[in-house]
């Protein structure tokens, strides 16, 4: 498969054979970042798919090295930065996983609380821009504007709307601000109404359905061979999410559906999403109704040393399964701290989605795979 | 006096651009002139009084003939072509045939000079073209309709199905 | 030489009218495009630059004029002059075939129908010259596709107007409105339904054949195939750009025209109904002047206050002549037309706001597959019903 994209150059004169090669370049509207795709086109079709990475490449993993575990802490939001509470919940998690330490009980509430509205404006995020790479440009302020209210949340509880460095490791910096809960129960009962507003706009609309039915199919077969996760592996059918599966803080209290789909195609995708943006309110309703008493921080040293060893402790986070491999060697800095970002694992699909396809297809399909270039690139 | 001046302008727009159109280099600006030649064409049928001919020639002559032909020259590489030598060896072969059918046209013209002269608006009410053209198309001139609808129906499969990839 | 009357020099003084008052008109549209789609979004629009930024197509128009003229270096220098006039050249030309009112019309040809149809093969023709003189692949690409989804779609508008052709026996663009005042019946219900059928063929037509979205891929997919305005700037692009907004206006004018009654206002025929010819013009005016002058106390710089306050005050002005029964006999067509133009300019621009855009495999199979034979199928049902009815 590799030998056939040898000559990805960008050059071609367009009929003197039958393949042109096309290069959607880094500066692009509906790459969401600076992804480069070189695509090798049989007239309109796709033949193959070369993406090429790396132009947001900041050696996040090789600081991981020279810091030590609490100054890294804040590195990791920049990792997926439209969704940074999660990150920030994954890194803690793996690290007290190697302290062997838990965060007591209200921490543990207070942060599935603030991951899953994190969920919510990942999703939103995907939404509007999705929307806008199809033609649909509305949709694009309606979710900004709901987002607005999550951002205003977290600049609430931490100071920071995007990079939000919410959690420490052991547990939370900051207890709850006055009114918490009642901002967080207002935003949830705000939520069905837009959610549908969003579902009435698109889900019918018969340009909506041409565009995103059949477009981008991956089977279960696939996205399991691939290493797919998150909302891509669900809408083929495949009913995982690590919540439910190996489940983390205190999920395992909470009542929730996992949603799947059926084809595998964008359109399941973007009702899987829908959904899951519904299940996390569901989430966060439960939640906010018993958040315990207690510390928000558990007995951590003030020196985080842990003992030599490693672990490999995973979330879902909005885009898929975010994983964090760290080993220690006993010192202050990590020896190695690897991230398994979802995105990356998940753009590997994209040339199984596209081969056959048409060129307008692409733009639709980076969509709806979702991706963050600072995840990654890392 | 002013029907004179328009057609003589009508005229030297075709002729010119007619002229124009055979000694550009490149495809397209002989394209254009083409469509200069054309525009002037409808231009005299609005001069005789066949407005419904000069509208159906722009659609369908600059709006959708000339659109194919500037398709296909945009989209076949012809920039090698227009760099080879424009005149072949036999070009003194070539003049003395224009010059002899020159000569036959010219005669022609001084043969029947007597029959040049400007015929004057059309006196009285003149049907609109639209009809005249609709009634001696559905009436007198139905069958070579019919058989051109289904000539242009002919071309249009075939060229669809020579087209194809697949059936 | 004919004598020269008022009634010959009519047409002239219409026409500076329309080249004067177009392009500023034009430039209003787009504002007025821009803060729609700022009001559907939930945000503001252009603010700044005058009264609630009404004064921001002034501005755009002297960045564009003062623009430095960038001319790429390996094109076709006298093509890319030549393509933007084109498509201009023929959008303004087409104004001249728009019967405003029974008199408000420059010259009413008896083929008026088809030499708008013709007018718009023509500028079809910039846009392919535009593609050609960026001298790259990718926007030639573009601007043949746009080509010839424009050129799919002109069939589609042919055979709607044919179906109201088939009703109004006239081509010419007066005599259309006028079969329509007789019929007692705007020919959007005529042959009930096939007219409705044909207005519907005929608004989406319009909309493919002005590269409006739902079918605007050719223009805003400039990520993958450039379109052919890549090579524009400055003052040719800003040509285009009112030639695109003309285009609306004129497919829009021969919307009404064919469809939706032209001048006449709603119910021509009910005596009844005769106030309506005084109270809408003076209630709109009034509506808009009384806005404007109560939004004056809300502008916090002087200049905007006394500039939204004019515009106040020619709005009432407007309403108090059109309660003048002199200036209401002649204006009232112009009224009408221009308001029934609004209505549709702004359907146009709410379904670009809303819906998502078509694939140009789907949208070229929407034109063949679907239009073209629901087109067929229409014109012959319009005969069956028109010769049933005798």
């Amino acid at each position: 498969m590799a030998d056939d994209l040898k000559h990805t150059t960008a050059e071609a004169t367009f009929l003197d054979a039958s393949e042109i090669v096309l290069n959607m370049g880094p500066q692009h509207p509906a790459t969401h970042g600076v992804l480069r795709v070189i695509l090798k086109l049989d007239g309109e079709k796709i033949i193959g798919t070369e993406c090429v990475v790396g132009y947001l490449h900041r050696g996040v993993e090789k600081i991981g090295e020279n810091r030590t575990y609490v100054q890294f802490n804040p590195y990791v939001d920049r990792l997926d930065y439209v969704a940074s509470v999660s990150n920030g919940l994954g890194y803690c998690e793996a690290v007290e996983k190697l302290l062997n330490v838990t965060a007591p009980p209200r921490a543990q509430t207070v942060r599935v609380i603030l991951t899953e509205l994190n969920r919510i404006a990942s999703h939103l995020i995907w939404l509007g821009t999705h929307a806008l790479d199809i033609g649909a440009m509305t949709p694009l302020f309606y979710t900004f504007n709901q987002r607005e209210d999550i951002l205003k949340i977290y600049e609430n509880y931490c100071g920071a709307r995007l990079t939000t460095h919410a959690f420490r490791i052991g547990g939370l910096q900051y207890d709850l601000y006055e009114g918490f809960e009642q901002q967080v129960k207002k935003f949830c009962d705000e939520l069905p109404a837009k959610v549908d507003e969003y579902e009435w706009l698109l889900t019918t609309n018969r340009i909506w359905v041409a565009r995103t039915q059949g477009v981008g199919i991956l089977t279960a077969e696939e996205a399991i061979d691939l290493g797919v996760t998150g909302p891509m592996l669900r809408a083929s059918g495949v009913k995982w999410d690590i919540r439910k599966a190996l489940p983390y803080e205190n999920y395992a209290e909470f009542d929730f559906d996992i949603p799947t789909g059926k084809n595998g195609d964008t359109y399941d995708r973007y009702l899987v999403r829908l959904e899951e943006m519904r299940q996390a309110r569901r989430i966060i309703q439960q939640a906010v109704e018993r958040i315990p008493d207690g510390p928000i921080m558990a007995k951590v040293p003030k020196v985080v040393k842990p003992p030599a060893g490693e672990v490999y402790h995973s979330i879902e986070a909005p885009k898929g399964e975010l994983g964090y491999f760290i080993v220690s060697d006993g010192g202050l800095q990590p020896y190695r701290l690897r991230i398994r970002p979802p995105s990356f694992v998940n753009l590997q699909a994209l040339d199984r989605m596209v081969r056959g396809s048409l060129v307008a297809d692409v733009v639709a399909v980076i969509g709806t795979t979702d991706i963050v270039l600072g995840e990654v690139d890392r | 006096m002013l029907d004179q001046f328009f057609f003589y302008i009508f005229a030297a727009v075709i002729l010119l651009g007619g002229l124009l159109t055979i000694t550009r280099r490149s495809a397209v600006h002989s394209a254009i002139f083409l469509i200069a030649t054309l525009l002037g064409i409808a231009g005299l049928y609005l001069h005789l009084q066949a407005e419904f001919l000069a509208g159906v020639q722009v659609i369908l002559y600059v709006g959708g003939i000339m659109v194919l032909f500037l398709f296909v020259i945009m989209l076949v590489n012809l920039d090698q072509a227009a760099r080879q030598r424009q005149f072949n060896r036999q070009w003194w072969l070539a003049l003395l045939a224009a010059a002899a059918v020159c000569g036959e046209a010219l005669y022609g013209l001084y043969r029947g000079r007597g029959a040049f002269s400007f015929p004057g608006a059309m006196p009285g009410n003149v049907p609109p073209n639209t009809q005249a053209v609709g009634n001696a198309l559905y009436q007198n001139y139905m069958l070579p309709f019919e058989v051109a609808s289904i000539m242009l129906l002919v071309a249009m499969v075939g060229a669809v199905v020579m087209a194809k990839k697949r059936l | 030489m004919p004598p020269i009357t008022l009634a010959t020099l009519k047409p002239y003084i219409i026409m500076v009218l329309i080249v004067g008052i177009g392009p500023l008109g034009v430039g209003y549209l787009v504002l007025l495009e821009r803060k729609l789609m700022a009001d559907m979004q939930a945000r503001l629009g252009p603010m700044r630059v005058g009264p609630q930024g009404l004064l921001q197509p002034i501005a755009d128009a002297v960045k564009l004029l003062l623009k430095e003229d960038v001319i790429p270096g390996m094109v076709d220098k006298w093509v890319f002059w030549l393509a933007p006039c084109v498509t201009v050249t023929t959008a303004l030309a087409a104004f001249s075939l728009v019967p405003f009112s029974s008199e408000f019309v420059v010259t009413d040809v008896n083929i008026g129908v088809l030499a708008i149809l013709a007018l718009s093969s023509v500028g079809v023709l910039g846009i392919i010259l535009g593609g050609w003189a960026a001298n790259s692949h990718y926007p030639l690409l573009g601007s043949l596709r746009c080509t010839a989804q424009m050129v799919s779609y002109e069939v589609v508008m042919g055979f709607a107007v044919v179906a109201v052709l088939l009703m109004a026996g006239s081509l010419s663009m007066v005599e259309i409105v006028k079969a329509q005042a007789e019929s007692h019946r705007w020919f959007l219900f005529g042959a009930f339904p096939f007219g409705l059928i044909a207005f519907f063929m005929y608004y989406v037509a319009a909309m493919a054949e002005t590269n409006r979205s739902p079918f605007d891929l050719p223009e805003a997919e400039s990520e993958l195939v450039a379109g052919f305005m890549t090579e524009y700037s400055g003052f040719r692009w800003a040509l285009y750009f009112l030639a695109e907004y003309c285009n609306i206006i004129i497919v829009c004018s021969i919307a009404v025209t064919l469809f939706l009654g032209g001048w006449l206002r709603p119910f021509p025929s009910v005596k009844l109904l005769g106030w309506l010819d005084y109270a809408a013009p003076v209630g709109s005016s009034l509506l808009v002047g009384g806005l404007s002058l109560y939004l004056v106390k809300r502008q916090p710089r002087a200049f905007d206050q006394i500039v939204l306050a004019a515009i106040g005050l020619a709005f009432v002005a407007v309403a108090g002549l059109f309660a003048w029964p002199a200036f209401n006999e002649l204006f009232r067509g112009v009224f009408w037309f221009i308001a029934k133009i609004m209505v549709l300019v702004y359907s146009f621009m709410w379904v670009r706001f809303t819906f998502p855009r078509y694939r140009y495999d789907q949208l070229m199979r929407l034109g063949w597959r679907l239009m073209i034979p629901l087109g067929i199928v229409n014109v012959i049902a319009i005969g069956i019903v028109l010769v049933l009815r005798g």
